[in-house]
């Protein structure tokens, strides 16, 4: 077994995510055919080998070096407020954060 | 039977005054409220938005003046790339009400270039998923068998686009999501180079892999629409200065000579038997069209699959961490901070991006990090090594686009193993950021689109737009 219930209870918590015992178990399930099939990446030597992030090479980029930092305008405030589910302008309003 | 529009048909309908582009906005709305209640490939109508683009075309028209490339056409636009004033739900219930503050870049020249932005295409949530059964919106159906599904994850414009509801569209493809679809459509599907195309405003799965790209019923639009999407924009660091060339000039030049490389590794178990027939077919048409087959070897194709999904849940999980309910999409209430984080997520993704998240974020954490993570990151490296060596030998690789045609709905939704594998012959391109498209290639069973992919280097997309072409001026999608 790759993964156990304490480790997705784990990772669910890391990641904030509320989980049903339902998906708990299924995705345990999965998750473990899903890593014992990721297990055939340990068949390649891959001690000499530089992990890849990103694709392009250094030439590819436009961004060789930082572009000047400029003040621009930009007024989508109130457009950006309009989507939160609790705005109270200029802020955006959450529970609690802090006990007294 | 319904006409079927090419972007150079629209302009000279319009120049001749044969149609205005209102006509044609009111042609494709009735087709889409005609044909979308059985397909659901549309999410949302911008009809105000289309109107209003098209009384701008129409008036330069009547003005006389010159046209923009894509004047008057009409297109859609995959619902995870942002559309300012047209909500974008991403397939999934945390967007439900969404509407962006603004375009994505590649919307915004779209529409400079003159087109008509009729709607947004449903997509599988957060563009997770091979059938675009993942979408919270219910599942969008093969407009060619509709028991089956289109692909994912950009099946709404896939079919969209293969029914007549959209001249041309835009898909995202991270793993395969615009070239499957188009494959199990029938339909050209092209995903340019990482960095040809600006992903300002392509609501992120998983950044150093995603990609937008056209759809089109031929692959002249392919080259029109690339042409306009692509070059650098400076709100996304990542486009890059590379000369955009004029795609639908370079299409025309010859391929005779070139010599396209047919990887071993591409053709194992695994592969129904009519769609290899189909394929072997389309690869002999190559030959006709005199170009140099030759057998090459990618030894680490097999291992695309598992390396994808490790990179790309990885990221996700840290790009889908924006979604907590404080400043947009659904927020489901709770006593405290946290508490009201988890509910929204709990409640907001779907089972796929759930099953994701914690995937990703598994391999990112402590302990796992080295084993899965940066593992993973190596295990690209040598994959982008096998296409490096491929294009020192051979000008393009051809292969299938997908191992089956279209399934049955529900066929495949129990087991997420087998789903993932799916994607088996585009994740390889996906990793190594080289350009591709899918081409229609037959049918099987009398009816199921086969898709055959073509790959070239980095920034190679003259080259793959050339062999696409020929491939279907000889009459690729008939074999």
């Amino acid at each position: 077994m790759k993964i156990s219930r304490e480790d997705v209870i784990r990772v669910a918590e890391l990641a904030y995510l509320d989980l049903s015992e339902a998906e708990l178990e299924s995705y345990r399930n999965q998750l473990d055919a899903i890593l014992e099939y990721i297990g055939k990446l340990d068949e390649l030597d891959t001690a000499k080998v530089e992990p890849m992030a990103q694709v392009l090479a250094d030439d590819q980029t436009a961004d060789a070096t930082l572009r000047e930092d400029l003040v621009v305008p930009c007024a989508v405030a109130e457009d950006v407020l309009k989507q939160a589910p609790d705005p109270e302008p200029p802020y955006f309003r959450v529970p609690k954060v802090i006990e007294r | 039977m319904t006409t079927t529009w090419t972007i150079d048909g629209v302009r000279d309908a319009l120049t001749a005054k044969k149609v205005s582009a209102r006509e044609l906005a009111d042609e494709y709305f009735k087709r889409i409220e005609a044909r979308n209640p059985e397909l659901n490939a549309y999410l949302t109508l911008s009809q105000r938005r289309a109107y209003a683009q098209a009384h701008r075309v129409d008036e330069m028209v009547a003005g006389g003046k010159a046209l923009p490339p894509l004047a008057g056409v009409p297109m859609a636009i995959k619902d995870v790339i942002s559309t300012r004033g047209v909500k974008t739900t991403c397939g999934s219930k945390i967007l439900e009400n969404y509407i962006p503050p603004y375009d994505a870049t590649a919307v915004e020249r779209l529409e400079k270039a003159g087109a008509v932005i009729l709607g947004k295409t449903n997509c599988d949530e957060f563009a997770m998923g091979s059938s675009n059964e993942n979408s919270a919106y219910g599942p969008v159906r093969n407009p060619e068998a509709t028991d089956r599904v289109p692909g994912g994850s950009s099946g709404g414009s896939a079919a969209a686009v293969a029914a007549g509801l959209a001249v041309a569209a835009l898909g995202t493809d991270t793993g395969g999501s615009i070239r499957q679809p188009g494959a199990l459509c029938g339909v050209p599907a092209m995903m340019g180079s990482y960095g040809r195309v600006s992903r300002y405003g392509l609501i992120a799965f998983a950044s150093s892999l995603d990609r937008i790209g056209p759809f089109a019923t031929n692959v002249k639009d392919i080259a029109r629409v690339l042409q306009i999407i692509s070059g650098r924009d400076a709100n996304d660091s990542t486009s890059t200065t590379a000369k955009v060339p004029d795609y639908a000039a370079e299409i025309e030049k010859l391929v005779k000579g070139l010599r396209i490389g047919i990887p071993k590794e591409y053709f194992g178990a695994g592969m129904d038997g009519e769609v290899r027939k189909k394929i072997e077919a389309g690869i002999e048409l190559f030959k006709r069209l005199g170009c140099e087959l030759r057998e090459i070897r990618m030894p680490r194709t097999d291992y695309a699959i598992a390396t994808y999904y490790i990179i790309a849940t990885a990221e996700a999980s840290s790009n889908l961490a924006r979604y907590d309910g404080v400043r947009y999409g659904l927020r489901a209430e709770g006593d405290t901070l946290l508490s009201m984080y988890r509910k929204t997520r709990g409640r907001g993704f779907g089972a796929e991006v759930k099953r994701r998240i914690v995937l990703g974020t598994y391999v990112l954490s402590a302990g796992y990090y080295d084993a899965y993570y940066l593992k993973g990151q190596k295990v690209r490296t040598l994959i982008a090594q096998d296409f490096r060596d491929a294009f020192s030998k051979v000008d393009a690789i051809v292969t299938p686009t997908s191992p089956v045609p279209a399934f049955r709905l529900g066929d495949r939704t129990e087991d997420p193993l087998q789903m993932y594998l799916a994607d088996i012959y585009t994740v390889t391109g996906s990793l190594a950021g080289v350009p591709g498209i899918s081409m229609p290639c037959g049918k099987v069973c009398g009816k199921l689109p086969v898709g055959l992919q073509i790959f070239g280097p980095a920034f190679g997309e003259s080259r793959v737009l050339q062999l696409a072409h020929a491939f279907e001026q000889a009459g690729g999608a008939n074999l």
